[in-house]
C-alpha cells in the first residue's frame, strides 16, 4: 500500500511539473500559442486568404483609403507601407501582396480609440499590387497600388 | 525606456491625448518558403501575434506572416493617452519564442 502511495506522488509530482514548464515557456504545445487564422495566412490566392479572413471576397473600392507605397521599390526585402483610413469605425485593416506566394501579410485588429493609420515593412518577391482592406462598420473596402520590385525579397 | 534587455524598441510621444507609437522589433522572420546555399528549406521563424495594451485595453492585435520584412517595424496611433503613460508591447513567433515589455511614453519636453 505504500508502495503504490509512492507511485501516486511521484506521477502526481512528475504532471504539476510538466505544467509549470508550460506556463515558464519551457514546453510551446500549439495550445499555448494565441490565435493565428493559419489557413488565412496560408492561403495562396488573394480570394481564398480573404475568405478565410473575413468570410466574403466582396470588397468595395473606396477612396477613403489611402495606400502609401513606393512606386518602385529597390530591395523587395523591406518596402515600407502606409495604410490610412478614414472610413468611421474601421476596425481591422489587412495588406495583401498579390503576389507574393501567400498574400495575406498582416491583418491588424484596431480598438475604438486606436486610429485608423498603421505603417509596416513587408516583403514582396516580385513586382505586384499591394491590397489594403479594410473593414469598417462590418463591410470591407479596398484600394491597391502597384509596386515595381526590382530585386526580390522572397530569396531573390 | 526597457525594464530589461529587450527585442521590442520603441519611440513614442504623446500630442493631445494622442499617442503614436513607433516599434521596431528584432527577429529573422523566416517565410519557411527560402532555401540555403544547399537547397534545404529554412525553416520558418516569424512573430504571428503582436499586442500592444494601453490602461487595459489592447489597442493593437495584429497578427503577421512571414512576409513581414526582417526585423518588423509598425507604426500606430491611439487616443486617450497622457504623458507618462506605460504601454505593454509582447509578441510570440510560430516556434513559441515570445517577449514582451513595458515602455512608457515620455513626457514632451517644453
Amino acid at each position: 500500500m505504500n508502495h503504490h502511495r509512492r507511485i501516486l506522488l511521484k506521477s502526481t509530482l512528475a504532471a504539476s511539473a510538466t505544467g509549470m514548464a508550460i506556463s515558464a515557456g519551457l514546453l510551446t504545445p500549439k495550445a499555448v500559442l494565441a490565435a493565428w487564422n493559419t489557413s488565412a495566412f496560408e492561403a495562396k490566392t488573394v480570394d481564398a486568404a480573404l475568405t478565410s479572413a473575413f468570410g466574403s471576397t466582396s470588397t468595395a473600392d473606396s477612396d477613403k483609403i489611402k495606400l502609401s507605397a513606393p512606386d518602385v521599390a529597390e530591395n523587395g526585402a523591406s518596402v515600407t507601407v502606409t495604410v490610412k483610413s478614414s472610413l468611421p469605425r474601421t476596425d481591422a485593416i489587412s495588406i495583401l501582396v498579390a503576389e507574393n506566394a501567400q498574400p495575406l501579410t498582416a491583418s491588424f485588429d484596431l480598438s475604438p480609440r486606436t486610429e485608423g493609420v498603421i505603417t509596416t515593412n513587408i516583403k514582396m518577391g516580385k513586382s505586384s499590387d499591394v491590397i489594403a482592406v479594410v473593414k469598417a462598420d462590418g463591410k470591407l473596402y479596398t484600394t491597391k497600388q502597384q509596386v515595381k520590385v526590382t530585386i526580390g525579397g522572397c530569396g531573390g | 525606456m526597457a525594464k530589461k534587455s529587450s527585442t521590442i524598441q520603441v519611440r513614442s510621444s504623446v500630442k493631445k491625448g494622442v499617442a503614436t507609437i513607433k516599434c521596431l522589433i528584432s527577429h529573422p522572420m523566416e517565410t519557411g518558403l527560402r532555401k540555403d546555399k544547399k537547397g534545404n528549406l529554412i525553416p520558418a521563424k516569424f512573430i504571428q501575434n503582436l499586442t500592444c495594451e494601453h490602461s487595459g485595453d489592447t489597442v493593437l492585435d495584429a497578427e503577421l506572416n512571414g512576409s513581414v520584412s526582417t526585423n518588423p517595424y509598425l507604426k500606430f496611433v491611439f487616443s486617450g493617452a497622457n504623458d507618462g503613460d506605460t504601454i505593454k508591447i509582447s509578441w510570440v513567433d510560430n516556434t513559441g519564442e515570445k517577449d514582451s515589455g513595458e515602455f512608457e511614453i515620455p513626457t514632451r519636453r517644453r
